[in-house]
Parts: structure tokens; C-alpha cells; sequence
């Protein structure tokens, strides 16, 4: 791999996806493709030549270049995500590099089954996945347990709907954590071990594993796997802290 | 490519008299402590706990959780600088210094190769560990680190990107060629000098 030079996307989209997160799709005309649950590096540079970076997960699938779409959660205090969420326009330029990260990736050789854990807009990078997956017609079993304030706050919600009902081998479960509409009949409450031995697949499965979200989401969700039986070599984490900058 | 270039409409955070001197590159100051792990947290507990040297010594050698605590201890004051771009200032660290450890042994080597609890390797040049450079530390704030942080113990190399200062370090192997760690071998620089933001290969 040789050295991630700078480059220049071309916004070309940008969609609403709740009220705090908005998808921004860039055309990257020197994209050398990329794996499911990488990220890139986001650099804005103001007229005084002061300069911000940021990371940003990948949501789109390797299939769609040279478009890459990522979608960012604005940070009321951030200097970064209120410019990408509120700023930016269709035709604006944006400079960028990726992508990134080797690790936190799935692709078909690995196979499964997979077990997609979210916490907010966790969802992102495991997003990438789910649309990789269902891009090349994959039919490892995967399921998603999505953590939610609300149901407003679902990221990719009519989407996840979709390739949940087209799909046999896919199932996606949601918790609501604050609100839930009336009738709600699916988990109401933060994730615990409870509600991941009903949702993941048995240990002895062996599948692997993939959690996105906030800090504690995180520990929650690795430990209550690793109290389940399930291998830690097989639990791959992607935090984000305080700063949610990602 | 982009030289130049200029993101319409973003407007400089920059004030006169900050702190940005002390910013890398790339880099924003962050209040909290964000936590990064390519993992579940490793729980081992102290009576399990050892720290050894291996490879390319005389005689390898190994400390209990006891031993440990009673070698001559030091307190830092350093920032920190993740890759994932944000940067602390001000972070005081206890523990022992690598100065310390590897006077205990005698090697020729020229790297180092920390392990961790959970698999975790990162590989650090012998002359950029030594002179003060680099600390085991199990104590953050004047508090026993916490396992998200890497705790019981975590290696401190603050002059370096901070995927290098190893959560849950048990051990240094010491080796005569550089082999590349964890995240070195998944596209992060081999090196990680946040002056010289070099976050990944190429950099």
C-alpha cells in the first residue's frame, strides 16, 4: 500500500438521516476502493490557512465508487461535524484521504456468522458491511442489534427495513433506550447480557463479531459476549469517546 | 494534489495566545479521555499479573504484581497524542520508567516488542525507549488506572502516537530486527512521530 495522499471528493448528495446525522455522498475520482468498516480522514482548511482534521467512518460499499458516502453525526460544540452537516453542499469540495484502518473490516472470505452490534451511529461502519454484504448477494448469516434513543433517531431506518424483509439470512433487532412509539413491542432498554443471549448467535457458532458505538455501549457489549462464551480473538470493538467525533 | 485548497465556509477556530504550539499537526485538544481498543477489555487479575523481558537477553526476567510495585517509581507529566486526532494536555502518569527495567538485563538488541493481555503488540525503536522516553505506568491522576485505560498497567510513551503507550502491557521482547505490531501491520506507520504526523504508512 503506498502513502494515502490528499485528495479531493466532489459532494454530489447529502441526505437528512435523522436530525442530528446527515449522509454526505462525494464523487473521489483516484479511489482505490475500500473495505467494509473502514474510515477516512476529513481535512478542512480555513482562508488563514488554519486547518481541522477529523476521522469519519465509511458507509457505502467498495460497489458504489467512485462515490463514498459518509455520514456524520453533528457535535453541537464540534468544529468539524457542524460544518459537514450544515455547511456543505452539493458541489462543494472536500479534501480527504483514506482509506484507513485494516482491522475493523469484514469482507466474504471471512464469512460468518456475524454478529452486528450498534450503539447510535455505531451504525455506520457496520452499515457499510450490511450494504457490502447485500451488494455482492452474500448470504452469511448476519444479525444486527441496533441501540436507539428513539425511533427518530434510527439512522438508515426504512433501509435497514428493507434489506431485513428481502432477506432471509439477515435479521435486524432494535432497542429503543428513551422513547418508544405506542405499541412498541421490540427491547426498550439499554443493552445488557440478557439481551444479547437472545439476540447473538450461540457461542459455539463461533461468529464473529463486530460492536460500534459510544464508549460504555461498547464495554457493555464486549463484556456481556465475553461472559457468553464468546471467543475475545472474534469481538471486534470501534469506540468512540467523549469527543464523538467520529 | 490539493494544495491550496481552501473548504468554503469554515471559519478558523484559531485565537490569539492559544495553545496551539503545543498541538501536533493535525491534532485538537480534547478535555476528556477518550477510550480506543480494537477489543473486549482484558480483566487479569493482579494475582495473575507479571511483567517479564524476553527475547534477546542474558537471562529473562520477570516481576510479580509485588514486585513490580516496589521498583523505584516516578511521576511524568506529559501530553498525549491519539492518531484518532485529539491530544490532552497535561497528563500525570506513576509508574516505572523502562530505564529501570531494562537495566535489569543485559541485550544487544535494537527493538522492542510490548505485549499485551488480549494479544496486542506494538514495536518501538530500543534508543527511543530509553533516556526517560518511556514508563510502565499503572497509576493515572492519582488513581489505579482503570482497565478501559489500559489498567493494571499500560507502557507511556508520550513522545510517540499514543497506539504505541500498549493498554494492559505485560511484557517487552526484545529483538535485533524491527518487526511491526499490531496496528503497524494494518496500515499505521511504522514509527507514529505526531510532529511529523506520521499517522500511516507512507506518512
Amino acid at each position: 500500500m503506498g502513502r494515502l495522499t490528499w485528495q479531493l471528493g466532489e459532494v454530489v448528495a447529502t441526505r437528512p438521516e435523522t436530525a442530528r446525522t446527515k449522509s454526505i455522498t462525494l464523487t473521489v475520482p483516484n479511489w482505490m476502493g475500500h473495505q467494509a468498516g473502514q474510515h477516512v480522514d476529513v481535512r478542512l482548511t480555513a482562508e488563514d490557512g488554519y486547518q481541522a482534521e477529523r476521522s469519519y467512518s465509511i458507509a457505502s460499499p467498495l460497489e458504489e465508487q467512485p462515490r463514498v458516502t459518509l455520514t456524520v453525526e453533528r457535535i453541537d460544540d464540534g468544529e468539524v461535524s457542524p460544518y459537514l452537516t450544515e455547511e456543505l453542499r452539493v458541489g462543494d469540495r472536500l479534501e480527504l484521504r483514506g482509506p484507513i484502518g485494516g482491522y475493523f473490516v469484514w469482507e466474504m472470505p471471512m464469512g460468518g456468522p456475524l454478529l452486528l452490534v450498534a450503539g447510535g451511529s455505531g451504525i455506520v461502519p457496520l452499515m457499510a458491511m450490511l450494504r457490502h454484504r447485500a451488494a455482492i448477494g452474500s448470504t452469511v448469516p448476519t444479525r444486527l442489534l441496533y441501540s436507539s434513543r428513539s425511533l427518530e433517531d434510527i439512522i438508515y431506518h426504512e433501509e435497514l427495513t428493507r434489506l431485513d424483509e428481502a432477506d432471509q439470512m439477515l435479521e435486524v433487532v432494535h432497542t429503543l433506550t428513551r422513547a418508544q412509539p405506542p405499541g412498541w413491542t421490540g427491547y426498550a432498554r439499554r443493552i445488557d447480557t440478557d439481551m444479547l443471549r437472545e439476540v447473538a448467535w450461540p457461542a459455539d457458532q463461533h461468529p464473529l463479531v463486530f460492536i460500534c458505538g459510544p464508549t460504555p455501549f461498547v464495554e457493555t457489549a464486549a463484556a456481556s459476549l465475553v461472559t457468553l462464551g464468546y471467543e475475545p480473538a472474534h469481538i471486534k470493538t470501534e469506540r468512540f469517546g467523549p469527543t464523538g467525533e467520529r | 494534489m490539493s494544495e491550496g485548497f481552501i473548504s468554503r465556509g469554515f471559519r478558523s477556530r484559531r485565537k490569539p495566545g492559544d495553545q496551539s504550539g503545543r498541538l501536533p499537526p493535525g491534532q485538537y485538544l480534547e478535555r476528556g479521555f477518550p477510550v480506543l481498543s480494537a477489543g473486549p477489555t482484558p480483566h487479569t487479575p493482579l494475582a495473575n499479573w507479571s511483567f517479564s523481558i524476553v527475547g534477546e537477553v542474558d537471562q529473562p526476567k520477570r516481576w510479580t504484581w509485588e514486585e513490580f510495585r516496589a521498583l523505584p517509581r516516578e511521576s511524568v507529566t506529559k501530553d498525549i497524542h491519539c492518531v484518532t486526532k485529539w491530544s490532552k494536555f497535561d497528563t500525570h502518569w506513576e509508574g516505572v520508567s523502562l530505564d529501570t527495567l531494562l537495566a535489569q538485563v543485559t541485550t544487544n538488541a535494537r527493538y522492542v516488542i510490548a505485549f499485551s493481555d488480549g494479544g496486542y503488540t506494538t514495536n518501538l525503536p530500543m534508543d527511543e525507549v530509553l533516556n526517560g522516553q518511556a514508563w510502565v505506568v499503572d497509576t493515572y491522576e492519582g488513581q489505579p488506572l482503570a482497565p478501559e485505560h489500559g489498567g493494571p498497567a499500560r507502557l507511556l510513551v508520550p513522545h510517540l502516537y499514543f497506539w504505541k503507550s500498549a493498554k494492559w502491557v505485560r511484557g517487552l521482547r526484545l529483538v535485533a530486527e524491527d518487526e511491526p505490531g499490531f496496528w503497524e501491520s494494518l496500515g499505521y506507520n511504522n514509527h507514529g512521530d505526531p510532529w511529523k504526523e506520521e499517522r500511516y504508512w507512507g506518512d
